[in-house]
């Protein structure tokens, strides 16, 4: 067997091992929502720290009256650039349920840095309640729940229009063009300056539909920057060592024949 | 096995009373293998590899897992947030799941294309195919342990298959659930048998090793090893070339795990699983796909017999057929190098299994340049199994292959000693 009939086998063996790498990526459906440009896209991706903070303001402010981040602590919030006091500060601004006490009751407390996100609502059915029967989900893991991840996100938040002409909404219902099947329960939850940025940005519908798409991918992929800094070395490492064994082997198989 | 002696007195020792250095000397160092080997007999070793990694990151894993539909989803979530290397762990294992079945089913190829299931090789093939299913039923249990809704659906809607049993069905179904619905008792056994498998498929890789090393790596040219002028010993000839392919292949897998950990998966799967939701529509994972479309592709009844029925012993029968292939096949003629009609038909069987792997991931109804998803799955099922039971048949009797070379070493070298 020849060297180059060797190297079509291997590169064989790697273009059958994509194929199906794009079966897979086949098995997604739907219309995408447009691409965003994301600090954290791309090999050597990062958290924009200031666009994470904002967005966790927008959180704060806006989505967390019905939104839940029950995977996500205070203490995390370290992860997007937050100092230990100003975490404080925001855990200790919400009520957390706590207890049996000494008296077997239960009470509330003003949150610690390590608490879980205080939930909005007691139970689903308590948040169903509240919102004409619809639940709104947990936001923790919803850039990875969903296709499309952040680029969905933003296109939902900024997605609001008017049905087109035809098409009878439910009642309660709103039309959005990204939402599968196109109504959402969901009143459009940004307004042209519904948050105030502390760093004078200008709070547009898109600016806090950005930030605060960020800042769920963050809450999603916590340890993302870690993840990519760690396979940057580690592809380096193995292309080294590959090409090393490669030469090595050529070295060794020199006297078959 | 020739006697060697050991100077090191420990080890001499021990040999005297169990040959163990002698016995890894001759099926490691010294086991003659044929020089003639390419890169696609790599992925014998690499499925170990991957094996022996999912193994290992599985123990470390199960350590953090609470196997319980209250806590299953949440505690996957603390391995990823709160577990040091959590995150990285687990994404190896769940890559580590897809990396092991591209590599066993290139292996599987291999072995059909070169025709490694022959005489006196049937035993060897058989243990493969049952260690495949032994995989399958592992990777499917594994897939519900992280409780999403993908882990839930899928196990229900795989679990009813057994419905289509006749008459005892649905007692088997409920059986398998521990009660009426997939739930806690469902999760505890899968996670249960998910522990257990692995040791089980570890046990029967051995076993196809030891079938493997009596009669010898089959080969490219398909010809027997005529003498010690054919074979190499393995060691360092093939650890380095195995060793290099480990390398190429970790950099694929590795990939993966750092920059597209979520590829393979199901976005449906990072929602906790709801009973009463349903996700739009049920996939499983790629690696299940063509068998999916096998299953989806019945939807007639024959005489008595529900189509329900005909779609999961087709499913299962698309796997267990290979158990025959040694018999179906009667061309004496192992590689396909040499066997001039074969060699095309089995590239069309390739194809056809990625035609059933994409009908599998889309709808039924879905429609390519107007033909429907359904008749290209039905189309390419009846080829799947007209290729195994009729084509394989035919064109091993009547073929005319080519001259086979005298020996391998003649094949290797050009006016090489025969």
């Amino acid at each position: 067997m020849t060297g180059t009939r060797k190297r079509r086998a291997l590169a064989l063996a790697v273009a059958v091992a994509l194929a199906l790498a794009a079966g897979a990526a086949m098995a997604a459906e739907g219309s995408k929502p447009p691409e965003q440009k994301w600090s954290f896209d791309g090999l050597f991706g990062t958290y924009d720290r200031a666009a994470a903070q904002r967005g966790f303001l927008v959180y704060n402010t806006v989505c967390a009256a019905c939104h839940g981040l029950s995977l996500v602590a205070y203490r995390n919030l370290a992860g997007v650039g937050f100092k230990e006091e100003e975490i404080k500060a925001i855990a200790a601004a919400k009520e957390v349920p706590d207890g049996p006490n000494d008296q077997g009751e239960m009470f509330a407390r003003p949150g610690r840095p390590a608490d879980r996100f205080a939930r909005p609502f007691a139970n689903d059915n308590a948040a169903r309640a509240a919102n004409n029967g619809a639940l709104p989900p947990d936001l923790s893991l919803i850039t990875k729940a969903r296709k499309g991840g952040a680029d969905y996100l933003y296109a939902l938040l900024t997605g609001y229009k008017e049905p087109p002409t035809g098409m009878t909404m439910m009642e309660g219902m709103q039309y959005n063009a990204y939402f599968p099947g196109n109504q959402i329960a969901m009143l459009p939850p940004l307004a042209e300056g519904g948050v105030e940025y502390a760093d004078g940005t200008k709070a547009t519908v898109q600016q806090m539909a950005h930030d605060v798409s960020t800042f769920l991918t963050w809450a999603a992929e916590p340890e993302m920057e870690e993840r990519k800094r760690m396979g940057v070395k580690v592809l380096l490492f193995l292309i080294v060592l590959t090409a090393m064994l490669y030469a090595m082997k050529r070295q060794i198989w020199t006297d078959v024949h | 096995m020739a006697a060697k002696s050991y100077s090191n007195p420990i080890v001499k020792w021990i040999e005297y009373r169990l040959p163990i250095f002698s016995f890894l000397d001759h099926e490691l160092n010294e086991y003659p293998t044929p020089k003639n080997l390419n890169y696609w007999w790599n992925f014998g070793s690499l499925a170990g590899i991957v094996l022996v990694i999912m193994i290992l990151t599985g123990i470390v894993l199960a350590m953090s897992y609470t196997p319980h539909v209250d806590y299953a989803f949440e505690s996957v979530e603390r391995i990823m947030r709160d577990v040091n290397y959590g995150w990285l762990l687990r994404y190896i294992h769940m890559n580590g799941g897809s990396m092991f079945f591209i590599i066993v089913y290139i292996h599987l190829f291999r072995g059909m294309y070169y025709g490694s299931y022959k005489a006196p090789r049937e035993l060897l093939w058989i243990i493969g195919v049952v260690i495949l299913l032994a995989m399958m039923a592992t990777a499917f249990m594994g897939y519900v342990l992280p409780w999403g809704q993908m882990s839930f659906w899928a196990a229900t809607v795989i679990t009813n298959l057994f419905s289509a049993v006749p008459l005892v069905g649905e007692s088997i179904v409920t059986w398998l659930w521990g009660g009426f619905s997939v739930d806690n008792p469902t999760l505890n056994r899968f996670f249960s048998l998910h522990y257990l498998l692995p040791f089980v498929i570890f046990a029967l890789v051995f076993v196809h090793l030891w079938a493997l090393h009596v009669h010898k790596s089959n080969n490219p040219v398909g010809v027997d090893i005529k003498g010690p002028q054919d074979t190499i010993p393995f060691h360092p000839y093939y650890t380095i070339k195995d060793t290099f392919g480990l390398g190429v292949f970790m950099i694929f897998f590795m990939f993966f795990v750092f920059f597209a950990p979520n590829f393979f998966g199901e976005p449906d799967n990072y929602i906790k699983a709801n009973p009463l939701v349903t996700p739009s529509h049920i996939v499983p994972e790629w690696y299940f796909l063509p068998y999916y479309a096998i299953l989806r592709a019945i939807t007639f009844d024959i005489w008595f017999v529900p189509a329900k029925l005909i779609g999961v012993v087709a499913m299962f029968g698309s796997i267990l057929i290979l158990l025959f292939l040694p018999w179906l096949d009667r061309s004496r003629v192992r590689s396909a190098t040499f066997r001039p009609v074969y060699k095309q038909v089995f590239w069309v069987f390739v194809v056809d299994c990625f035609i059933l792997g994409w009908v599998g991931a889309n709808t039924p109804d879905a429609e390519f340049h107007g033909v429907k998803m359904l008749w290209i799955g039905q189309a390419a099922t009846f080829y799947y199994f007209f290729h195994i039971v009729i084509l394989i048949p035919l064109i091993s009797v009547m073929e005319t292959p080519k001259a086979l070379p005298a020996s391998i070493s003649q094949a290797v070298t050009p006016g090489g000693k025969s």
